[in-house]
């Protein structure tokens, strides 16, 4: 029987017939260094997120233009919030086949945890984009604008829900509170659209979904979004609503919340490899990066689009570190602080 | 009628010849990937996903379906061969499955498990094309209160169901909850129980467990006489295909009422899992025969496979009404959709009605297709038996590392199979029930948070379970089921005096 | 490990096709007096209730560590496994007084004889034969990788349980890894643990 099925899979063209013919073949590129054996690239999240979405995105891209000759391997390591996928990269030291694809968790978890890693046990390669976060309620709901919202939430707590306990919703949420002094219930949920369907559902009473997660509710006239928290407006301008387009939600800044967050997607290697290693696989996600399906992806999800490789990116990442640090101790997040 | 119509208008899209090719490609692979235990549903999914990228989105997602059915129908072969759950939902299925193999009657019990996961499938199915409008919004319906509600029904629905001692019942329950707390509490981002291991991080996760608990202690179980297993050789051919679906008419209302379980589980979203436990609770709680229930009655694969199914195919309602999966299968092919650039959500039955109805019509052929496939292959998967004890006890060793790696890609994971596997030899010889341990493990984690997520809701309030009627009355379903053989005792114990 | 290497399996194990291997069917285990010797269920008994009372005691200490109370806003983190583990420990130690109290009353050296057994030293060598490699095939994975164990693994069994010639064993162990490789590694793309072997073929 799985000899029937394998040879149904190989006529489908899946990445068998590219490795077995790369098999050996060791050609030159110009950075004079390319993989020789399948790349594995580590999710720190479990299988169905939006990181493992874009690692797959990445992976199907990467085969669909041959942009590589070996396949690229996805490995979901999700447990303790990412940690063991981070300590499986930190362990591969000097080898240029793992990849490891970031959220947030990167800053939080060893923070939240205490398990020992951080960014700098591993490779910089490229920050493929920002993923965006905006303030949602009920569009039954009373409140049309941000002052209205905090209001109501001074006024009695409301219910904040989001992904996981101490990571970036939550760490949003408490640095809504200290901006303005609102308290607020924050209800942990597993993943994005669990959350925003609690919100539809009227059990919470806000959120801070990102754009992909809750598009499809807005569209559909169930949520109300408030204000992003970027430093800029979001950039589709095409409608969304009857009346709205990304670019019409304020920022937070705008509607006087001083709050900013935004949340990493990028790709890191393992600690250690050689800088013609690090180039090709910076290369290799810039071309990623022009294919119309990641553009696609990008609309989509309204991301931020800024990348980043070298300097500029470890410069991003270590400020990144500290306002994580300052926003966790704050809030009482750090390993046994609480 | 409009949804006849477009349903129509779907078939003539699902019938395209490459799409029936995939459709037999993905029903092929899904069935592989089901008996690999580990890589079943949700894994085996992800991993094929980025292969349907540069297919048209209708074959993409026809092709996956496919292949989740095949991974359905796959979980239940190595449950009732060889006592290994392929498939979280297919751990019911072992406790008459696997006794009925033993007896002999392995493709009895396959034709059985096919049949009822098909017709399962098939009431969801039926049930998504003409009420999905109507049954969309219960989900929303959902809070966590009423999620707990849920989860304490699967527990109430399930007590008693261990033979033996209470004491041991209530130790291997224990045991299971307490297994399914270890790791990082998803309320507070605290680690708990792991005693600093990194290893520990993770948590048991419920797959290794079962491999273990209920795969190597059985191959330590059997060589314990000799070298070979318990199974018996029957005469194999597709005559018992005929002759067990001559028998299975007169299961229809155990059918029905488990169909309609799953439905309901899966919208909710419960998930198959909970459906497949609950289902079998119901129907050896209501059938005459209750003793002979994990003895190896029909009625103790038909309940859990069609509650299953049906649970599995209803779970992809919410998916594509309101975006939230109902499975771990679903929330990867939610993710495929995104990558397809459809956006799942109340919107995508208006803006992508093709779409939707070619899926639609693929889950009908696909189911058939399914079926028609694993059904001719009964003779030869209930063959397998028959290879030498040496070589197939090897070879399923194998296949549990492989899976029990490939749940996490961790390599402590093949250890803790190995031990479960011990502890799992141990407690069957002591006569622990694993069932309790197994569906604690299962639903622990998940039950504690609704509980917390619950109270965080409500500010502490444990009134909020009975907040409204749904919730108060699932809780009070609950706890009349719960209560159920004290009753039944008590009316034994006021009616005998009467007759005597 | 020398239990292995030192019986020859005393098995006909070819099951052939015919009926003779099938019989065995849904037999009850039948307690087994210790005759000829062995572990005792009353050993196995206290041995497992033991081990559940340690781990509802773990379970206690590192929940009153995180906090096992009862906050404003609910249970902490430590509540469920804090009570969990304490019924565990309770009910186990009931159990190991039950199991204490039926050893008992047989008085004195009576006992040893009627005690039903759990294993017999037969069974156990059997168990062993099939246990023992297994458990090596599951530490060498992490040094040799897991097709070549498993390669190992099934021309152990096949040629020292099965019978089989040393040349079809070796042929089918290599068969099972190499389809194996192809599955997992080369069409669904899954990493399984490679070893130096792999690292040599460039995998």
């Amino acid at each position: 029987m799985s000899k029937l099925v394998s040879r149904r899979s190989l006529a489908l063209g899946l990445g068998g017939g590219v490795s077995m013919a790369a098999l050996g073949g060791r050609g030159a590129s110009a950075a004079g260094w390319e993989p020789t054996r399948p790349v594995q690239l580590i999710v720190p999240a479990g299988t169905g997120g939006g990181a493992d979405q874009m690692a797959r995105a990445i992976q199907g891209i990467v085969s669909k233009h041959n942009l590589l000759r070996q396949p690229i391997v996805v490995v979901n390591k999700a447990g303790g919030a990412g940690a063991e996928g981070f300590l499986e990269a930190k362990g591969a030291r000097r080898n240029p086949h793992v990849l490891i694809i970031t959220l947030s968790n990167l800053f939080t978890t060893p923070m939240a945890t205490g398990v020992p890693f951080s960014w700098r046990d591993l490779t910089p390669i490229r920050m493929m984009a920002l993923d965006e976060f905006v303030l949602w309620v009920n569009a039954e709901s009373p409140w049309k604008t941000v002052g209205e919202f905090v209001e109501a939430a001074k006024g009695s707590r409301l219910r904040m829900g989001g992904t996981g306990s101490k990571q970036e919703d939550q760490i949003i949420t408490a640095a809504i509170t200290r901006a303005t002094g609102a308290p607020f219930n924050y209800v942990p949920f597993r993943g994005g659209g669990e959350v925003a369907v609690q919100l539809v559902g009227r059990h919470i009473d806000s959120t801070v979904n990102n754009p992909i997660e809750a598009v499809t509710h807005w569209r559909a006239g169930a949520l109300r979004p408030l204000c992003v928290f970027d430093s800029q407006r979001l950039a589709g301008t095409e409608k969304m609503t009857e009346t709205m387009a990304w670019r019409d939600i304020p920022t937070a800044k705008e509607s006087g919340l001083d709050v900013e967050y935004l949340m990493l997607r990028g790709i890191m290697g393992a600690p250690g490899i050689t800088p013609a290693q690090l180039d090709f696989h910076a290369d290799l996600l810039g071309k990623v990066r022009e294919t119309p399906e990641w553009r696609e992806l990008m609309a989509q999800g309204a991301f931020n689009t800024t990348t980043m490789t070298g300097d500029a990116f470890a410069t991003w990442l270590a400020r990144e570190e500290e306002r994580h640090r300052a926003l966790m101790q704050e809030a009482g997040f750090l390993a046994g602080q609480s | 009628m409009d949804e006849f119509g477009l349903l129509m208008q779907g078939f003539a899209v699902a019938l395209q010849p490459e799409n029936l090719v995939l459709m037999l490609v993905g029903v092929v692979l899904g069935v592989l990937i089901g008996v690999l235990p580990g890589l079943g549903g949700a894994n085996g999914i992800a991993i094929l996903l980025p292969l349907t990228f540069a297919m048209p989105p209708v074959s993409a997602v026809i092709m996956l379906s496919c292949i989740y059915w095949g991974a359905l129908f796959g979980g239940a072969i190595t449950s009732i061969l060889f006592n290994i759950p392929g498939e979280p939902w297919s751990v019911a299925t072992t406790f008459d499955g696997y006794p009925m193999a033993q007896q002999g009657r392995a493709g009895e019990a396959l034709t059985a498990a096919f049949t009822s996961s098909f017709v399962g499938a098939f009431v969801a199915v039926v049930m998504i094309t003409f009420v999905a409008p109507v049954i969309a919004g219960f989900a929303l319906r959902f809070g966590p209160p009423e999620f707990f509600a849920v989860m304490f029904l699967s527990f109430a629905a399930f007590i008693g169901m261990g033979r033996g001692s209470a004491l041991k019942t209530v130790m291997a329950m224990m045991l299971g909850f307490l297994l399914a707390a270890v790791g990082m509490d998803a309320m507070t981002g605290q680690l708990r129980l792991t005693f600093g291991s990194t290893e520990m991080i993770r948590g048991f996760d419920f797959l290794v467990a079962v491999i273990g608990l209920f795969g190597i202690s059985e191959i330590l179980m059997s060589i314990e006489d000799g070298l070979r297993f318990r199974g018996q050789k029957a005469r194999i051919d597709l005559k018992v295909v005929l002759r067990t679906w001559r028998e299975l008419p007169r299961h229809w209302a155990i059918a029905l009422r488990s169909a309609l379980i799953g439905c309901w589980m899966g919208i909710t979203p419960a998930g198959a899992t909970p459906a497949s436990f609950m289902s079998y609770g119901v129907a050896r709680r209501i059938s005459k025969h209750r003793a002979e229930f994990g003895k190896g009655r029909i009625e103790g694969v038909i309940a859990p496979e069609t509650a299953a199914h049906a649970a599995g195919t209803s779970a992809l309602l919410p998916m594509l009404t309101l975006g939230v999966p109902g499975s771990p299968t679903a929330a990867v092919l939610l993710g495929g959709l995104i990558m397809w650039g459809l956006q799942p959500g109340p919107m995508l039955f208006v803006e992508q009605a093709d779409f939707v109805w070619g899926l639609i019509a693929s889950m009908y052929l696909g189911n058939i297709a399914g079926l028609l496939i694993v059904l001719v292959a009964v003779p030869w998967f209930a063959a397998i038996l028959r290879v030498p004890f040496a070589v197939i006890a090897a070879i399923i060793l194998v296949v549990c590392a492989i899976g029990a790696y490939t749940v996490n890609n961790a390599e402590f994971d093949i250890v803790l199979m190995l031990a479960f596997g011990v502890i799992g030899y141990v407690l069957k010889k002591l006569d622990y029930p694993l069932a309790p341990l197994v569906l604690a493990l299962v639903l622990g984690d998940r039950t504690e948070e609704a509980f917390r997520q619950s109270l965080l809701i409500s500010e502490g309030d444990l009134t909020v379970f009975f907040h409204n009627w749904l919730s108060g009355s699932i809780m009070a379903a609950g706890i009349v089921l719960a209560a159920w053989p004290l009753l039944s005792a008590l009316r034994l114990r006021l009616a005998r005096p009467a007759v005597a | 490990m020398p239990l292995v290497t030192g019986e020859e399996p005393r098995h006909p194990p070819r099951a052939p096709d015919g009926a003779a291997a099938g019989a065995v069917g849904m037999e009850l285990h039948v307690p087994q007096t210790a005759a000829h010797g062995g572990v005792g269920v009353g050993t196995m008994e206290a041995v497992a209730s033991l081990g559940f009372m340690a781990a509802g005691a773990a379970a206690i200490w590192d929940s009153l560590r995180l906090g096992a109370g009862w906050a404003a806003d609910g249970p902490q983190t430590g509540y469920f496994p804090f009570w969990i583990g304490l019924l565990l420990v309770t009910a186990s130690a009931i159990n190991l007084v039950g199991v204490a109290l039926a050893a008992r009353p047989r008085g004195g050296e009576l006992r040893g004889r009627a005690a039903p057994l759990f294993l017999s030293w037969e069974q156990l060598r059997t168990v062993a034969t099939v246990f023992v490699p297994t458990a090596i095939y599951v530490a060498a994975i992490p040094f040799i990788g897991l097709y070549v164990a498993s390669a190992l693994l099934v021309a152990w069994f096949m040629w020292r349980l099965g019978g089989f010639g040393p040349l079809r064993a070796t042929a089918s162990g290599v068969a099972t890894a190499l389809v194996a490789f192809a599955v997992f590694e080369i069409w669904f793309l899954v990493a399984l643990p490679k070893g130096p072997l792999e690292e040599l073929l460039g995998y």
